[in-house]
């Protein structure tokens, strides 16, 4: 018989785990947490910092505990004098190569590195600093890239080619010459990179930090000539409170509008409500392919910018599966140049329009195509990523955690429950299906049904088959990008042989989790966390007496007054965009 | 912040400018001959992904660098990411990733060279050619470069120009050195 778990101790407490559990993994499961720099929750080993070293009681090396996995009888001591001084040795070693920047750095009070000196408590320079200087790289507009900062833990690399499989990151040279560069040594927004930020997500220092723009958003504040109106994501409500010590998945919805009234914002929007609107316009493409076969199928969603600029450099074929529908955002950022601006009679140039949202590639979608530019204005005129409010609010000197709940401004604001869960992988195919499955039987699915359980969870791909008045409608959904090419692989081979496609419908999002693990998050991002804040959006959608984005009531005015049909002439013109192949490498 | 913003700007514009071509890759640019050098290596060297590195030795022996073009090349032909052939270009110092310079000047950095002042050597020669160690002038007419020690420890300060050794070189040598090879040059053209 093959044993299926180990017996060892560490620190002289008894551990029984499964056979292949790393040390590292082990002492947590006895409360003993081994000091890391490198290892991720989410990621393989990289073994490069040397923190986690341990003495077992086979050998007289001192190995990782992060990359050795615990054996049958070893014992293990995790914290002794010698341990510490090596460990400090070592973290006195990698800070010699790093910058003294803390006060003007992008991670300053959230950074693992700074944690750490501070834990072994580092108050002087011991062995002479030598750092390498190279230029930051900003090209993207999105995320900010500072070479300087650096520990060449490989963390965004792990992300960026194995949970990404875009390939824009990897290290260039060798030994102290080794760098963390965008591949090919070009600058970021000349290689394959999506500006999906999950690089900064994973990076324990200021080495890869979203693109600040609160500098930007206070200016155009305290201009009075701006009418300066917001949006917040659905994922953003669920995760800004862990910046203010809330635990994960907590709903403030109602702080937030209340915060951003008091930031000066003049009219504060949900994208929520514009989730609604993509539904219906995206369920309506979903019905016109489906049941009248006017269009490819598979559909493809097409809300995560970081998906679509994927899809443009790499599977171009697809571009006709691709729902025309754009985002949430951009939905919202011309209705409130056009609609909002007509109710209220306000010039829409003097509009200023920002949104909140958990993403780095929002601030790339703004001028992605001329379709942005739809309301004769930029749609959206700055994107602030959650990380970024939760600055501006602790700047501002508001005792957020005090406030009174309020509500949005309308025409713009009413929500349902539907458009909540868009923030988490599978929500936007959960929302869509219940508003296709009433176009195409003229009912709302059951109150047990509403919840579509099959395409919910944090499997990579998950798939279901449905019965929508007698008809099977396949989908598949996928978060994670390298996930997606299994999935569109499937649906190629069938297009080869000329058969039915293997799905109807298909999700993508790019970040692990969907939106609520985007790459403008707080920090501290793994599957735990990803849960609770699934978690959050759920519950919330679940209490909500409005669950249908058909039956939003404010969608409804929107269609009679201004919009007209869905798919529509005017809705075409303003809420529906274009693809076009990109080559990956500009140079 | 201003600064960004400009630079998405121009950045749109690059990008309308590529959708109306019709996604432009840089490899559609590739000398046709560059191109049938690369694909025979690859014929050679059955296309797979173990022999990278004999390809890429194969690309570099036989056209003296490896161009960008050829990787993206071999990126598309092979099925390895871009970011992989680069790891593996940018590991060894043997590969050239720009065409080198036609005359070579290198100046021996080893101990005894050193403590003879190669450093001012160095020095005189970036600023003569204003490039720096490791660089090639823009006209690919001189590389320059410090090495490890060549072995000339009796003559240090060394250097090496194509391939002849100078020993107890001076400072005031190396203009003499540059400006020889450049009327050489004229004098052929
Ligand atoms: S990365 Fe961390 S340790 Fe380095 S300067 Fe920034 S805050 Fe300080
Ligand atoms: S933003 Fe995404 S695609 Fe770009 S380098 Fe980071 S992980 Fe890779
Ligand atoms: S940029 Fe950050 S995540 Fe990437 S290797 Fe450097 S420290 Fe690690
Ligand atoms: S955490 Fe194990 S080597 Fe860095």
């Amino acid at each position: 018989m093959i044993a299926t778990s180990v017996k060892a101790k560490i620190n002289g407490l008894p551990v029984e785990v499964p056979v292949g559990t790393s040390i590292l993994e082990a002492a947590r499961s006895v409360q003993v947490e081994i000091p890391t720099l490198c290892k991720h929750r989410d990621l393989m080993p990289t073994a490069a910092c040397g923190l986690c070293i341990v003495k077992v009681s086979n050998s007289r090396r001192l190995p990782r505990a992060c990359a050795t996995a615990i054996e049958e009888g070893m014992e293990v001591w995790t914290h002794d004098a010698e341990l510490t001084r090596v460990r400090r040795t070592t973290l006195e070693l990698i800070l010699s190569n790093h910058p003294n920047a803390c006060l003007t750095c992008g991670r300053n009070g959230d950074c693992e590195l700074q944690g750490m000196a501070a834990d072994f408590g580092i108050r002087q320079d011991c062995i002479p600093r030598y750092v390498r200087e190279l230029e930051p790289d900003t090209s993207t507009g999105s995320i900010v890239m500072d070479f300087s900062k650096c520990i060449k833990c490989g963390r965004c690399i792990e992300v960026c080619q194995e949970k990404q499989n875009v390939w824009a990151l990897s290290f260039l040279q060798r030994g102290i010459q080794t760098r963390m560069a965008p591949a090919g040594d070009i600058s970021l927004s000349e290689s394959p990179c999506i500006r999906c930020g999950q690089c900064s997500a994973h990076c324990p220092t200021g080495a890869i930090v979203e693109n600040d723009e609160t500098a930007t958003v206070w200016e155009a504040l305290r201009d009075p000539d701006k009418y300066c109106t917001v949006q917040i994501a659905p994922s953003v409500r669920v995760a800004l409170g862990e910046a203010f010590g809330y635990p994960p998945g907590t709903d403030l919805t109602g702080k937030i509008y209340a915060v951003l009234r008091r930031l000066g914002f003049k009219a504060v929007f949900d994208t929520t409500f514009a989730a609604d609107l993509t539904i219906i316009e995206e369920a309506s493409e979903f019905v016109q392919r489906f049941v009248h076969g006017k269009g490819e199928l598979p559909l493809i969603t097409s809300c995560c910018p970081a998906w679509v600029d994927f899809m443009e450099k790499r599977y171009s074929d697809f571009l006709p599966n691709f729902s025309t529908a754009k985002s949430p955002q951009q939905m919202l950022g011309v209705m409130a140049k056009t609609y909002f601006a007509e109710q209220e009679g306000i010039d829409p140039a003097r509009i200023y329009q920002v949104s909140v949202m958990p993403c780095t590639a929002k601030k790339y979608e703004l001028e992605r195509t001329d379709e942005m530019f739809a309301s004769g204005h930029q749609d959206v005129d700055v994107v602030l990523t959650t990380r970024e409010l939760a600055r501006m609010i602790k700047q501002s000197g508001i005792a957020f955690k005090e406030l009174a709940d309020q509500e949005a401004d309308s025409v713009l604001g009413t929500y349902s429950g539907a458009g909540v869960i868009f923030g988490a992988t599978g929500g936007v195919m959960e929302a869509a299906l219940r508003t296709a499955y009433h176009r195409i039987t003229g009912k709302n699915l059951e109150k047990e049904a509403i919840d579509i359980l099959p395409v919910r969870g944090l499997e990579g791909v998950r798939s279901a088959t449905l019965n929508v008045a007698g008809n099977e409608v396949r989908v598949a959904v996928a978060h994670g990008l390298n996930h997606v090419e299994t999935l569109l692989n499937q649906v190629r081979a069938a297009r080869e042989r000329n058969e039915e496609p293997p799905y109807h419908f298909i999700e993508v999002m790019a970040c692990p989790g969907g939106c609520i693990g985007g790459g403008g998050q707080p920090y501290g991002v793994c599957d735990e966390l990803r849960k609770q804040r699934i978690q959050g959006l759920m519950q919330s959608d679940a209490a909500m007496p409005l669950r249908f984005s058909h039956e939003n009531p404010e969608i409804q005015t929107l269609y009679r007054d201004f919009l007209g049909e869905p798919l529509g002439e005017k809705a075409h013109k303003l809420l529906h965009t274009r693809y076009a192949a990109r080559a990956a490498y500009k140079r | 912040m201003y600064k960004l913003r400009k630079i998405r700007f121009s950045y749109l514009i690059w990008e309308t400018f590529c959708m109306n071509a019709s996604a432009l890759a840089p490899m559609e640019t590739m000398d046709p001959e560059l191109r049938g050098m690369v694909e025979r290596c690859l014929q050679e060297w059955e296309g797979r992904e173990g022999n990278l590195i004999m390809i890429l030795h194969e690309i570099q022996n036989r056209h003296g660098f490896v161009p960008r073009e050829a990787s993206l090349f071999l990126a598309e032909a092979m099925g390895i990411p871009m970011a992989r052939i680069y790891e593996v270009l940018t590991f060894y110092h043997y590969f050239k990733l720009i065409a080198p310079g036609k005359h070579n000047l290198t100046v021996c950095n080893g101990t005894a060279c050193y403590l003879k002042g190669s450093g001012r050597l160095l020095t005189e020669l970036e600023r003569r050619l204003s490039i720096k160690d490791g660089e090639t002038t823009e006209d690919r007419m001189f590389h320059m470069e410090s090495v490890r020690c060549i072995g000339c420890c009796g003559m240090a300060p060394a250097m090496v120009v194509d391939q002849k050794t100078f020993g107890k070189v001076a400072v005031t040598d190396v203009a003499g050195m540059i400006e020889r090879i450049r009327l050489q040059e004229e004098s052929d053209a």
